[in-house]
């Protein structure tokens, strides 16, 4: 399978899941490893471009898929601007929940760059931030999409 | 205690990871292929698809199946088609394949409805139509609408000869009980056909503890009109125990009488009546059963409020 652009073939057992396959073997804890039970959304990741729960897909069925982690958002050009977003409003505390909260903001933005209050609390709905800290993330979402709104005018 | 059933995964970092049992996997490459597979390895097989049901399950140890049959890459299985009047999902479409349909929301606003209350945007992603109804969780939202929309499931199988055969199932038969549908061991869930007619409108209502919960109750209502009558109507039930998942006692009430408020709110609570649901987490008995009084009625007054609405697709 391709993570992050980077192709990686391992050998692993059925059960194996992939939040543990990208964390144990491969070395990215960026993606959290929260409830385990596809409530919390800490393990957020693109599978082919989709954001999906990591704890509740199996590795083999990542095979021969494109995964984008947390890692990945940041590029030669510096950090995404969702990145630079959430520092600049507040939008983590403990940062459990942040990069899965990354995960899915840039999906979101990169679906609708322009999206309502409304939208982007449906977005992140699968999301828990166990600071309750919702608030400065929704702000540091529309941060980014203004910032990005203003670049590309 | 069932969430402290944890297992050490060997060369794991020391976490107190939850995985499932050890099992075999393997991809299917064409629904025929995963139909052999699973009369080959027979009832400790299963078929995986977004696995949002059944992977929780497997770490939890409420099911342990011996080989795991993969059928994500059956893209056959996830079309969209609206043809003669029926509209077919095929059972891999995602939730949010559904939700992205502005076809579905037009024909079928139920669905969209029903959709928009399942879990959370990232699950959506995963979850899929056919993996949901088979699951038949009392609770689960497509049931109830499936039902009402008097939805036909079509199932493909082997014989023990080996012989292919396609069957079709009205879902009002398809749930034996909870967590029990008809299909069996070597049969797989291809495709819902959903009934689509000019002269209805349908409606999903639902009550949840927290945004993407399971229901508490839901209801679910298609009306269709003629002039001032109501010519035919179906009633779908979540989560309250409902015979088969509908309020078949009010619909034969409704059925003729006015779209009249009085005459929905009264079958509403024949709906009530006819329930049973149990006191559990999600809240007491009698309280579910005012919900599907009152869910019912809201239910049916959307539902003919929108008759009429999905007009453009008649000029095709």
């Amino acid at each position: 399978m391709t993570v992050n652009g980077q192709e990686h073939t391992r050998e692993v057992e059925p059960r194996l899941l992939l939040v543990h396959l990208l964390r144990d073997e491969l070395g990215l804890t960026g993606t959290h490893w929260g409830c385990d039970t596809s409530n919390c959304g800490a393990c957020t990741v693109w599978m082919d471009r989709i954001p999906v729960k990591s704890c509740t897909v199996l590795a083999a069925m990542a095979d021969g898929r494109d995964v984008h982690t947390v890692e990945g958002l940041e590029t030669s050009f510096g950090l995404d601007q969702l990145q630079v977003s959430f520092m600049a409003c507040h939008g983590l505390q403990c940062g459990f929940c942040t990069p899965g909260m990354l995960m899915t903001a840039r999906w979101l933005l990169d679906q609708n760059p322009d999206p309502t209050d409304t939208q982007i609390r449906e977005a992140i709905s699968g999301q828990t931030c166990r600071c309750t800290g919702y608030e400065n993330i929704v702000r540091s979402v529309r941060h980014a999409a203004e910032a990005e709104a203003g670049k590309a005018s | 205690m069932v969430w402290r059933e944890t297992r050490w995964l060997a060369p794991s970092v020391g976490s107190d990871m939850q995985v499932p049992a050890q099992f075999e996997y393997q991809r299917a490459t064409s629904v025929e292929h995963a139909i052999a597979l699973l009369n080959r390895h027979g009832p400790e097989s299963r078929v995986v698809a977004g696995g949002h049901s059944l992977i929780p399950m497997m770490k939890l140890r409420l099911a342990q199946p011996e080989m795991l049959i993969d059928i994500n890459d059956l893209t056959e299985l996830a079309e969209l088609h609206f043809q003669e009047g029926v509209l077919r999902l095929g059972a891999l479409l995602r939730h949010a394949d559904i939700l992205a349909s502005p076809e579905v929301g037009l024909l079928c606003p139920m669905l969209h409805d029903a959709e928009r209350v399942i879990a959370d945007p990232v699950v959506r992603n995963r979850g899929t139509v056919g993996g949901s109804v088979c699951q038949a969780d009392p609770s689960e939202d497509l049931s109830g609408a499936f039902c009402a929309l008097r939805a036909i499931a079509v199932i493909r199988g082997c014989s023990n000869g080996g012989e292919a055969y396609t069957r079709t199932v009205p879902m009002r038969e398809f749930f034996t009980g909870p967590y029990q549908t008809v299909v069996a061991d070597a049969e797989l869930l291809v495709e819902l056909q959903v009934p689509i007619f000019p002269d209805a409108g349908s409606a999903y209502v639902k009550v949840d503890r927290r945004s993407g919960d399971w229901a508490v109750a839901a209801a679910a209502a298609v009306v269709r009109l003629d002039g001032d009558t109501v010519t035919d109507v179906g009633i779908g039930l979540t989560a309250v125990g409902a015979r088969n998942f509908v309020a078949q006692e009010a619909e034969e009430y409704l059925r003729g009488r006015t779209p009249a408020p009085e005459h929905f709110a009264e079958a509403g609570r024949i709906a009530a009546a006819h329930c049973s649901p149990a006191d559990d987490q999600r809240g007491p008995a009698d309280y579910k059963r005012h919900l599907a009084g009152e869910l019912t009625r809201r239910a049916l007054e959307r539902a003919a409020a929108r008759v009429g609405r999905g007009v453009t697709w008649r000029s095709r």
